[in-house]
């Protein structure tokens, strides 16, 4: 009953620290509120408004055609019309324009008697995918007026393909975001706060006090850590709550699955972050180790902003270890699948073998750098 | 009251509802030793921290080697040298660098620092540490070199925030000896403590309780009117009236 | 002049005497680098799909080998029914199925036009979109080339298209993100370090020790900041060379004028970095701050996705955004070779991020409490 009453105290204390520094709180429970946002809002490849250059040395009534179909299109934007192509490096090293439909004198000419009619685009490509897809949306204008031309008969192309988003019919990125930015944000509280609260304690000397106490070590770390563990499941269920007022992001499956998942990973990261604390000398080493051993992969390796499929084999395969690669699989599947445990189990084992190969790890060396 | 090398009147300074020095008048003259002696959280360090031009005044006025604290705070920086509670010093630097720079923002010339270090480390008997890192030096190494760097730049005033916390007798002792030597060559110096042994070496002394100054004179002038036999004494009968007169 | 030279070479000394922050200041950006280079991308490989032909002719075979060649597309096996593909793609096994239905051979015959069903995993959204494209390039080709096959006249093509994609002519990710993020490390390094730097000294007692000396808040800014500055310079020229020597990033436009640009630049995000350090107390609050206004420059910077992608107001916020301008300025010059006269109006705006930021924080730093 004594023992509780000292761990109630422990958690307490914790409670007094996170509260007192107010900007380190403001921080952390504004950033993945704000993230949402930037993530849903900001982070987008989709492509809505292409800056459109024409050069046309003599124009006819064909160029005149096809110059308004591109200008009838939501997508193009006919900024600039020249003569000659001379001046189009300036105008897209500016930045003015994405891309340029140039014709050669003569057009409306050879398309009528001896065609092909040649109809060179040029496209900024220095963002490749961007690049591809504007290419490909002009190279359609074009065909479409093309057999506009033809009459009937079949369209300029002979294959058809249909096109079926599953999951995210939309292909809204904040559903695509938000799993990701769960594994974020219990990252950061868990093993980042952690790992610095208990490195300060010991750059201060006061973990020495604690340890001299009869509470064992392991309850010293469950009273540091208890309060985190609150903040950061709060902080999950505000970043779901408002991802579904603002971007209407669904939980297609359980909400009691996906928080336990949630509070499985966060015993992950809040083990990594013990494990840090206890191996390095300082807070600043162990916020460094934090970043570089715990964001950083999180951000990158996981899938949350980039697709596993993308990274280079060598990453793919170190992504494998990254527990955090396995709470979004989980997290995405929920959501947006609304899959269960029968075909998460996988996942899970996976991340709960982590979890207490980890936990185990964090307890020991804990135990032999202090006592 | 150009005179005086520290001249405070009536100098307050509140942190919202709470005074810290409350309406404080004192002067120091030139070449004397000061103490200003109180209980941790009499007041002391505000009252330096206002003095140095770290801190603004509520109300009351204070000048320091003749300029106003709350205006000329510029002025008075080139004229005084200031150590803190907290080691001030740079630890990953060695013994020369930490001089050197002192130096070199107080504005010596390169001939001056080389000519000053070399008194100064043999004032300390540090001949054979300059290029040892300050963080490696033993705590009294560290408070007397602290000491000797804030007067590097010949300041007309010094003040001295606690400097022996933590240090040993013997080396309390030496301390004292650079304090007197300073005086000598005629700097003033403000010493804070709550040694009250060390309040017999200063030539006056105001005790300061809950912010206030219950007490000002020679150690002597204080302890005959109570009858005391040592400041400890004088400061332990001073306290309690503060306290039984329900201040804080 | 002496006095900052001075103390600016003692900030030198702290720096090179500290290890682990050398080690960080060093090191770490160029691993991230690398590694960032490599996983930033977009760009799919290996999309893993199931092929599914209920159709077995020549024709459909011909389009599942288009399939096959593609670099993007890695077929999986055991799923070539309808519903054993719809089970892989939820399980996640794949991402795209193809269905080739049946009659697809006799609808090219006839010349009435076929079709194919392509179903996409559209959970990675901005993915998603990007396999559509690349599948759907795939299926026009094979179009394509049955029309040009086909006898002649009919269906010849009346406009020939020509394509060229500039500046990025190998449609290689890491051309377009090596500037990028080098901005964002030298940005990051300048600013968190700057903001950490003055925090420590405020925990230390040392700052409280110079705040009683005479030096000057321009000197002692200035002092604090030179080193850093430098820093960022000499990060940046050592990240251009590895960008080029590693990923073969190139150099189009002139150097001296990105590192003219890059002088000013850092001015601002060195300025940012004080500006944080006089309203925290901790290193501790130092980072969290850095971290929070880092993440949103960087997301709103257009290094990720194209600005020009984002919403209206986004954009209009986005103006407001140093690094924005400065990520736009580098990759011009690298990658299509801007000249001075192209990058006016961002340079302008760099120039008054660094007077405006500069000026705050030498403004707000006080040397005494009120």
């Amino acid at each position: 009953m004594r023992k509780r009453a000292a761990l109630a105290g422990l958690v307490w204390k914790e409670t007094r620290h996170i509260l007192r520094d107010r900007k380190t709180l403001a921080v952390i429970l504004l950033m993945p509120l704000l993230q949402v946002i930037l993530f849903g809002y900001a982070i987008r490849t989709d492509i809505d408004d292409v800056r459109l250059a024409i050069v046309d040395p003599v124009p006819d009534h064909a160029t005149h055609a096809l110059r308004d179909r591109f200008g009838a299109t939501e997508l193009f934007r006919i900024v600039a019309v020249r003569r000659s192509s001379a001046d189009l490096d300036g105008l897209f090293a500016s930045g003015r324009i994405h891309q340029a439909v140039v014709f050669q004198p003569g057009f409306a000419e050879r398309l009528a008697h001896d065609g092909p009619a040649p109809v060179q685009v040029i496209t900024d490509a220095a963002e490749p995918n961007t690049g591809t897809a504007m290419q490909a949306y002009a190279t359609a204008v074009i065909r479409e007026y093309e057999s506009g031309l033809r009459g009937s008969g079949p369209a300029g192309a002979a294959v058809t393909a249909s096109v079926r988003m599953r999951f995210n019919p939309t292909r809204e990125s904040a559903n695509l975001f938000v799993p990701g930015l769960i594994a974020y944000v219990i990252t950061i509280i868990s093993a980042l706060m952690t790992a610095i609260s208990l490195s300060r304690e010991k750059e201060t000397g006061t973990m020495e006090v604690l340890l001299v106490s009869p509470l064992r070590p392991r309850e010293i770390i469950a009273g540091k850590v208890a309060p985190y563990l609150l903040i950061g499941m709060a902080t999950v269920i505000l970043v779901l709550a408002e991802a579904r007022l603002i971007f209407g992001v669904p939980l297609r499956g359980s909400a009691a699955l996906l928080l336990a998942e949630g509070l499985l990973f966060t015993g992950t990261s809040l083990a990594l972050g013990i494990l840090i604390s206890a191996r390095t000398p300082s807070q600043r080493v162990a916020m460094t180790a934090v970043l570089a051993g715990t964001m950083l992969p999180t951000v990158m390796l996981s899938g949350f902003i980039f697709p596993i499929e993308s990274l280079p084999a060598p990453l793919r395969l170190l992504s494998v270890v990254i527990p955090a690669r396995w709470f979004v699989e989980i997290a995405r599947g929920i959501m947006l699948k609304g899959t269960g445990l029968a075909e998460l189990w996988q996942e899970t084992v996976v991340l709960a073998a982590m979890t207490a190969a980890l936990l185990a790890a964090s307890m020991r060396s804990f135990r032999t750098r202090l006592e | 009251m150009t005179d005086a090398a520290i001249s405070a009147r009536g100098l307050t300074r509140r942190f919202g509802d709470f005074t810290a020095v409350d309406a404080i008048t004192f002067d120091v003259s030139k070449g004397e030793v000061f103490g200003f002696l109180g209980a941790n959280g009499a007041g002391k360090t505000t009252a330096i921290r206002i003095l140095t031009g770290l801190l603004a005044p509520s109300a009351g006025a204070a000048t320091v080697a003749g300029h106003d604290v709350a205006r000329e705070g510029e002025a008075i920086r080139r004229r005084i040298g200031y150590m803190s509670q907290r080691f001030s010093l740079y630890g990953d630097l060695t013994v020369g660098e930490n001089i050197r720079l002192y130096g070199t923002i107080y504005g010596l010339t390169p001939a001056q620092i080389r000519e000053r270090t070399g008194i100064l480390l043999e004032r300390l008997e540090l001949g054979g540490q300059v290029r040892k890192r300050v963080a490696s030096l033993p705590l009294g190494w560290k408070q007397k070199l602290a000491f000797s760097v804030a007067l590097l730049h010949e300041p007309e005033v010094v003040f001295l925030d606690e400097p022996t916390g933590g240090v040993d007798p013997v080396t309390r002792r030496q301390f004292w000896e650079l304090i007197y030597a300073a005086a000598e060559r005629g700097t003033t110096v403000f010493v804070t403590t709550h040694y009250m042994d060390e309040a017999e070496y200063c030539d006056r002394v105001a005790v300061m309780v809950a912010g206030r100054i219950e007490a000002l004179g020679s150690p002597g002038e204080l302890k005959a009117p109570l009858g005391a036999a040592t400041m400890d004494d004088v400061f332990v009968t001073l306290a309690r009236a503060g306290a039984s007169r329900g201040v804080r | 002049m002496r006095r900052v030279l001075h103390l600016a070479w003692v900030e030198v000394l702290h720096l090179v005497r500290d290890r682990a922050s050398l080690a960080q200041l060093l090191l770490v950006p160029f691993i991230q680098l690398v590694i960032l280079a490599n996983a930033a991308t977009f760009a799919i490989r290996d999309t893993p799909f199931a092929l599914v032909d209920l159709d077995g002719t020549p024709a459909s075979r011909a389009l599942a080998r288009h399939f096959l060649a593609s670099p993007h597309f890695r077929p999986i096996s055991g799923a070539s029914t309808v519903p054993a593909a719809d089970r892989a793609m939820l399980a996640g096994r794949a991402t795209m199925v193809l269905v080739i239905p049946r009659g697809f051979d006799e609808a090219l015959e006839r010349g009435e036009g076929a079709f194919v069903q392509v179903q996409l995993n559209a959970e990675k959204g901005s993915a998603a979109g990007i396999v559509q494209t690349y599948a759907q390039r795939i299926v026009r080709r094979f179009g394509e080339e049955r029309l040009a096959a086909s006898p002649a006249g009919r269906l010849r093509p009346a406009i020939a298209v020509t394509t060229r994609g500039w500046y990025n002519a190998e449609l290689d990710y890491r051309q377009y993100m090596v500037p990028g993020i080098l901005v964002a490390l030298v940005t990051l390094v300048g600013t968190l370090f700057t903001a950490q730097n003055i925090a420590r000294e405020k925990e230390l007692g040392t700052l409280e020790q110079l705040n009683v000396t005479p030096i000057s808040k321009r000197a002692f800014i200035g002092a604090k900041l030179l080193p850093f500055w430098v820093l960022g310079m000499v990060e940046l020229l050592l990240g251009l060379w590895i960008g080029a020597a590693v990923f073969g990033m190139p150099m189009r436009g002139s150097l001296l004028l990105l590192m003219a640009i890059a002088a000013v630049y850092l001015v601002a995000a060195l300025g940012a970095g004080l500006l944080i350090s006089t309203i925290v107390e901790t290193q501790q609050q130092a980072m969290f701050v850095t971290f929070f206004v880092m993440m949103i420059y960087l997301l709103m910077s257009g290094l990720y996705t194209p600005v020009d992608s984002m919403p209206g107001w986004v954009r209009v916020v986005a103006e407001a955004n140093p690094v924005k301008h400065f990520v736009e300025i580098t990759r011009a010059i690298l990658l299509k070779g801007a000249g001075p006269g192209d990058i006016v109006k961002p340079a302008a705006m760099l120039a008054m991020f660094a007077v405006g930021f500069g000026g705050m924080a030498v403004g707000r730093y006080r040397k005494g409490e009120r």
